[in-house]
């Protein structure tokens, strides 16, 4: 995914009178926000399938086109809970109005991939019935979380830092999603490398990564109040 | 975007969040607990060759005001020389630009997990020596602001501690007599846990020592019933519940007007004097007496017995 150099806040960026950062502004909202949304309308709101992919791209097509979020105000919610109540007072309105949802009107400001977020819902949320407050605040940080190591896979593979994206794979994200305790001596066997190694590269590829989620949440946060407290959220210190 | 499964997503927060001071000269190990504004690690610290608590403020400071006062604090707090308070050794930053105290670690129960099985005597005993340090603070300017059973640990050797001074509120003028002003920006209108917070602090309000009074009650009334001031109603002997109320009265000025003077009416009641927190009547004076003498009494009452059982005997 093309991501701006620097990343301006949303409440910035969807302000902003220069076109080229308002369009970034919501790219970068709807890259973090589109699957909580959907997954929120399929659960919360029952919709098909068909209608939340509708939905979902005619409420942020209408979002821009209408600029909901000029309305923001830091001081009286965080970004995300504000977008929930817009998110809840649209489809609200499209009921009351009995208006059949539309599609967004090649609005789409980046891909959406629907099938593969149907494909989640399906194979690990919609057994659960879920706090939906709850349920959306998950999504949305695995959203973060998700987008933040696609940034730096990007990053390593331009760097040409294959093996140290491996090593961070293989400990941080595949052995913890199998339930296995693996070492630092395990790891070095399959990639091939020092144990050394797999320190080196787990401390520089955990900063890296700790840099981009925060650069990702910034870009989502309205003020610095709201990142500080976001953030304090978001990193946990190790202990449940 | 890649599909992360929640236990990927757990991970990532956990190591997203771990501490790498700018320094060669802590090691950080493992977390060991949590508080109000930050996450404790056991570290080590390698020019001393000694172990350390390495309090990381939590997560991202980015206002330069907010910042600023952390560091005053924690100067302050780092000047509370007292036995009862954890000593501060040194402040850094973090390569992310997060501060961090080091401390000294202690290790022991917390204050819930060793009152459980004490007798009464020993538990107000117990509390007036956390009475101590809060005082101390409080003469230079101090307010803890988040006293409660979990922030206080009982040491190998029995000694107070009271941990957790990361939402301390300093005031300007070196003591708390007075209102404390805000030294800036608070982190958060309102911090502190609701069960020992007194109303004038859930409200976001100024507060004083006596925010501390309050809070203080609040742990008397646990190292009487064993459970947070909100979860039960008061129990134990009618001075102690008196001296709670007193404590822990809605309006600042209701309060004990210090810690001293809290920390006195528990010594009266332990020394079987009258409290000033409740008016004596006959009765009670009664039931007072007879347990400050009851050993005189005993012995009276036995010669008593005694001297009319040798009169019935002799008749």
């Amino acid at each position: 995914m093309d991501l701006p150099a620097t990343r301006h806040s949303i409440l910035e960026a969807v302000r902003s009178g220069d076109a080229t950062v308002r369009r970034d502004g919501y790219g970068t909202m709807v890259a973090v926000y589109w699957k909580p949304v959907y997954k929120y309308l399929r659960l919360k709101w029952n919709l098909a399938e068909e209608e939340a992919k509708d939905a979902t791209q005619d409420f942020f097509a209408r979002a821009i086109e209408k600029r909901f979020f000029d309305a923001y105000d830091p001081g009286k919610a965080r970004f995300r809970t504000f977008l929930r109540v817009c998110l809840d007072r649209f489809l609200a309105n499209e009921r009351k109005a009995s208006t059949r949802l539309k599609r967004g009107g090649g609005q789409t400001i980046v891909p959406l991939d629907f099938e593969n977020a149907e494909g989640e819902l399906r194979q690990h949320d919609i057994a659960v019935a879920p706090d939906l407050d709850d349920y959306f605040h998950a999504e949305w940080i695995r959203s973060l979380c998700a987008l933040a190591v696609d940034d730096l896979r990007e990053e390593y593979r331009q760097a040409g830092k294959k093996q140290e994206l491996r090593v961070f794979e293989r400990y941080d994200l595949e052995a913890p999603a199998e339930g296995m305790a693996i070492t630092y001596g395990d790891v070095a066997r399959e990639c091939g490398v020092a144990v050394s190694d797999v320190t080196n590269y787990l401390f520089a590829a955990r900063r890296a990564f700790r840099r981009l989620l925060l650069e990702r949440l910034r870009s989502v946060c309205g003020d610095a109040r709201e990142f500080e407290a976001e953030a304090r959220h978001l990193l946990r210190g190790g202990l449940r | 975007m890649t599909w992360l499964p929640n236990a990927a997503i757990d991970r990532l927060r956990d190591v997203a969040d771990f501490p790498i001071p700018a320094t060669e000269r802590y090691e950080i190990l493992e977390p060991i607990a949590r508080g109000g504004m930050g996450t404790v690690y056991r570290g080590r610290d390698r020019e001393l060759e000694r172990t350390v608590a390495v309090k990381v403020l939590s997560a991202v400071v980015e206002r330069p005001d907010v910042a600023a006062r952390m560091q005053q604090e924690a100067r302050i707090l780092a000047g509370l020389e007292h036995p009862g308070i954890v000593p501060i050794y040194d402040l850094g930053v973090l390569e992310d630009g997060r501060m961090f105290y080091v401390m000294k670690l202690v290790s022991g129960p917390r204050l819930d997990e060793h009152a459980a099985q004490r007798p009464l005597f020993e538990r107000l005993r117990l509390f007036t020596r956390i009475c101590e340090p809060v005082a101390f603070a409080h003469a230079h300017g101090v307010v803890h602001r988040d006293l409660k059973p979990d922030n206080i640990m009982i040491g190998a050797f029995g000694e107070v501690m009271v941990m957790d001074w990361g939402v301390a509120q300093v005031s300007e003028m070196g003591n708390c007599s007075g209102q404390i002003a805000n030294c800036g920006e608070q982190l958060s209108a309102v911090v502190g846990t609701r069960a020992y917070m007194p109303p004038e602090q859930a409200h976001g309000e100024v507060v004083d020592a006596r925010a501390d009074v309050f809070a203080l009650g609040g742990i008397l009334h646990f190292l009487l019933t064993g459970t947070a001031p909100d979860a039960s109603v008061m129990r134990g002997p009618r001075p102690l519940q008196a001296i709670c109320r007193k404590a822990r009265a809605g309006t600042p000025a209701a309060r004990y007007p210090d810690v001293a003077s809290l920390a006195a009416d528990v010594d009266r009641f332990l020394a079987a004097e009258p409290v000033m927190a409740l008016p004596e009547t006959i009765a009670d004076r009664m039931i007072r007496v007879g347990r400050k003498n009851r050993v005189a009494i005993a012995i009276v009452v036995t010669y008593l017995v005694f001297r009319y059982l040798i009169a019935m005997l002799a008749a």
